[in-house]
């Protein structure tokens, strides 16, 4: 089945039973959760899962019981992508030994940002410049939640983490999210993305195409976390909606390392005077509280100045000129 | 006994031995990364891939750490997988090791034994391998480069075998074993194809209630190296140590079968006794300082010395009975070890031997030589002081220096 035969309808969803189930012991209102759920929807036949340690393969795996209806393995925190390698080695021998029962096999490699940014970068990066064939997704949740909400590379500027907290001299984390989709551009892979759930047409299109291309593709999951981010439950999708309205996390691909932004980042470009101010999305999010007292004036001053800075960048390699409001 | 099949006689080095003993084991993932003394066997078999001598996927991976991911994740996918290093390569394996028992996939390594670092050396002794003593590996040890070829081909059976599925390292010591040219007598391909077999699969239940192979199929959905907590974490353990347990027995069939087809054997398969029916003064010791330790037996019995050698060639599991049966008789027992265990008095293997005397009927005097670290060289005349220090104790009824280093400066 290819994209253009599966339509992505809410009756198509529908129909699809879910290979991610029911029954995991993710929080209410668990980002990562509704996106592995979508994610398992959109594959398009015979799939392996493998995954890194964190919240989502310990909320779905507790044995023996399991949330898991295709075959899933995990095996330590830093390896989702070198399990993805052996995977899909195994499998290519197999089926030209006429070991295999299938006649393909796609493979997922799913990692938070820890197991992405911080301690699974070099794996990653060695299976795709080895050209595996597979899609590896980044579920984002901007720190380790299933260790207590420490910071990693991908948690953003000026967010209090138990491992950054907001002191009387700190105001948070000092340093600036990594631009961990670039990294994976730079390594001229086929395919790499970013995707939000609140757009979730957008985000299972995309895993479809990641899952058609031959070879490596990415995928850059935006995933609220309400524990980590001291956030309401019900506003999940909202931020995932305000994150990329905001344009703190713009929603668009690079297909053969030629960018381009999806629809919804799309449409802010065309018509800047709807890229809402970054407190907007800030605001109600705990763990960006501190931002908004009167002495941390700058730090806000900041975030926006480094959001804007970063769009910019990202609408020239998308070939589009940046227009102000 | 059935008719041997013909050999070839080729001079390799035991990397070689190594990699021509992958060639011919029907092999489906190699995911490996390079390390002196280990890098002959990547670069050889890279050779047969490049020439398309094997149907292999070499999954040339960035690190160790992904090499044991890799092969782990390749073994669980139903393939047989196939990694090798060493020394810093093994110690940055570390964590993998233990998933790889955990998750019963049949991995096999051959470790060129190599020192750790600081300060770095390259050159051989066991300080890597011991340091993985409790990861649920089995652990092999090979004297030359012979024993490096049949044990590795006699691993995929060990670890394959479903009454045990776990993963098996051949150790073979760093450039004495991996670079030396020897005389290695080769089976034909065929012949190994057939003593290894195609991997079976153990029937388990799935979580929608089928039983079925276990591997991870699209046709049976299974969930592999799930979280496991207080309820349910132990029994795995338990259920670990029986496939160890039943190793013990499959190691020594597999011996005899393997003997069947080319006239080789390895003593049992867990220990090979030299001249211990009536030795009275013995050592023992793992690898290729057994070959000088034999020839300076032989010279002490020339000489009318009741001396003995028991070659522990399988380290994990621990053949417990085996041992205690072979040197029964024996009255002054010197354990060699090529390793250190620092602030532990004395060596891994000696700790192991004293402990497997304490409920022994009758126990030795045992004394530890830790020799040989970062391959510094053991003459015979040095392992031959051992045999007269064992008959000083004999003499004198007391084990004055329990701990010696031989060959140390100083
Ligand atoms: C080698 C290693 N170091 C540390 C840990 C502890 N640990 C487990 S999950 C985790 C954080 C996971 O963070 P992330 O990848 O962002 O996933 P999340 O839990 O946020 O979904 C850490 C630090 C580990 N399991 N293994
Ligand atoms: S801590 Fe966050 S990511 Fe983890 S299960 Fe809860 S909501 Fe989901
Ligand atoms: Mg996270």
């Amino acid at each position: 089945m290819t994209t253009q035969e599966w339509k992505f309808t809410a009756k198509d969803i529908a129909e699809k039973p879910d290979l991610f189930l029911a029954g995991h012991r993710a929080c209410a209102g668990c980002g990562p959760a509704t996106v592995f759920r979508m994610i398992m929807k959109a594959t398009r036949g015979p799939t392996i899962v493998t995954e890194a340690t964190g919240c989502m393969e310990v909320v779905s795996s507790i044995y023996p019981y399991t949330s898991w209806a295709v075959p899933w393995l995990h095996t330590a925190f830093e390896t989702s992508a070198s399990n993805a390698s052996g995977i899909e080695a195994a499998l290519k021998i197999m089926k030209k030994k006429g070991r295999l029962n299938h006649e393909h096999v796609d493979v997922i490699a799913f990692a938070g940002d820890g197991g992405t940014y911080d301690i699974g970068i070099q794996a990653l990066s060695g299976a795709v410049e080895r050209g595996h064939d597979f899609l590896f997704v980044l579920y984002d949740n901007e720190a380790y939640m299933n260790t207590g909400i420490q910071r990693s590379g991908g948690t953003p500027h000026g967010a209090a983490t138990t491992t950054s907290p907001a002191g009387k001299s700190i105001p948070g984390k000092l340093e600036y999210k990594k631009p961990i989709a670039d990294i994976m551009v730079a390594h001229n892979m086929p395919y790499v993305a970013t995707a939000s759930p609140y757009y979730w047409k957008d985000l299972m299109t995309k895993v479809r195409k990641g899952l058609e291309v031959e070879g490596p593709a990415f995928l850059h999951v935006f995933a609220p976390c309400p524990r980590g981010w001291r956030s309401d439950p019900a506003k999940s999708m909202e931020y995932s909606k305000l994150a990329v309205e905001s344009c703190v996390f713009p929603v668009w691909e690079s297909v053969n390392g030629h960018c381009q932004l999806s629809i919804p980042s799309k449409l802010i470009s065309l018509a800047p005077q709807k890229k809402r101010p970054v407190d907007e999305y800030l605001k109600g999010q705990g763990r960006f509280r501190h931002i908004f007292k009167p002495q941390n004036k700058k730090l806000l001053v900041d975030v926006q100045r480094m959001t804007d800075a970063r769009w910019e960048c990202l609408l020239r390699k998308c070939g589009e000129t940046p227009k102000t409001a | 006994m059935q008719k041997t099949v013909k050999q070839e006689m080729t001079a390799l080095a035991g990397d070689q031995a190594v990699a021509y003993a992958v060639k011919q084991s029907d092999v489906d993932v190699v995911a490996a990364y390079p390390i002196t003394p280990q890098t002959i066997i990547v670069e050889k078999f890279s050779e047969y891939v490049a020439d398309g001598e094997v149907e292999t996927e070499f999954v040339c991976v960035e690190s160790e750490h992904s090499a044991m991911a890799a092969s782990i994740a390749a073994s669980a996918t139903g393939a047989r997988a196939f990694t090798a290093t060493a020394s810093a390569g093994l110690a940055l394996m570390h964590e993998m090791l233990f998933v790889a028992s955990g998750c019963r996939t049949p991995v096999v390594m051959a470790v060129a034994n190599r020192a750790l670092s600081a300060p770095l050396n390259i050159h051989g002794d066991h300080s890597d391998s011991m340091a993985q003593r409790d990861s649920g590996w089995i652990q092999l040890y090979a004297e030359n480069s012979q024993e490096a070829y049949d044990s590795i081909i006699q691993a995929f059976r060990i670890a394959e075998n479903l009454d045990v599925l776990l993963p098996v390292m051949v150790g073979l010591d760093g450039f004495t074993l991996s670079h030396t040219l020897e005389n290695v007598e080769t089976l034909p391909e065929e012949a190994v194809k057939e003593f290894v077999g195609v991997r079976k699969f153990p029937n388990v239940l799935t979580h929608n209630g089928k039983t079925a192979p276990f591997k991870l199929d699209p046709a049976n959905p299974m969930t592999m190296g799930p979280i496991a907590l207080q309820n349910y974490y132990f029994e795995f353990k338990r259920q670990q140590e029986e496939g160890m347990e039943h190793a013990v027995n499959v190691i020594q069939e597999v011996n005899n079968e393997y003997a069947k087809i080319s006239g080789r054997s390895y003593g049992n398969g867990l220990v090979e006794k030299y001249c211990l029916e009536d030795a009275e003064v013995a050592a023992i010791c793992l690898g290729s300082t057994a070959g000088t330790m034999k020839t300076v037996v032989d010279d002490l019995r020339q000489e009318g010395i009741k001396a003995g050698l028991l070659r522990l060639r399988t380290f994990r599991p621990l053949p417990v009975e085996e041992i205690r049966s072979a040197l029964a008789n024996v009255k002054a027992l010197a354990v060699m070890d090529k390793c250190m265990s620092f602030g532990g008095n004395g060596g891994p293997v000696f700790h192991e031997f004293r402990h497997l005397f304490y409920d022994a009927a009758k126990r030795p005097y045992i004394v530890n030589y830790i020799y040989g670290l970062g391959g510094r060289d053991t003459s015979p005349r040095e392992l031959r002081s051992i045999y007269e220090t064992l008959q000083g104790i004999l003499q004198t009824g007391c084990v004055e220096k329990p701990i010696q280093y031989l060959g140390l400066r100083g």
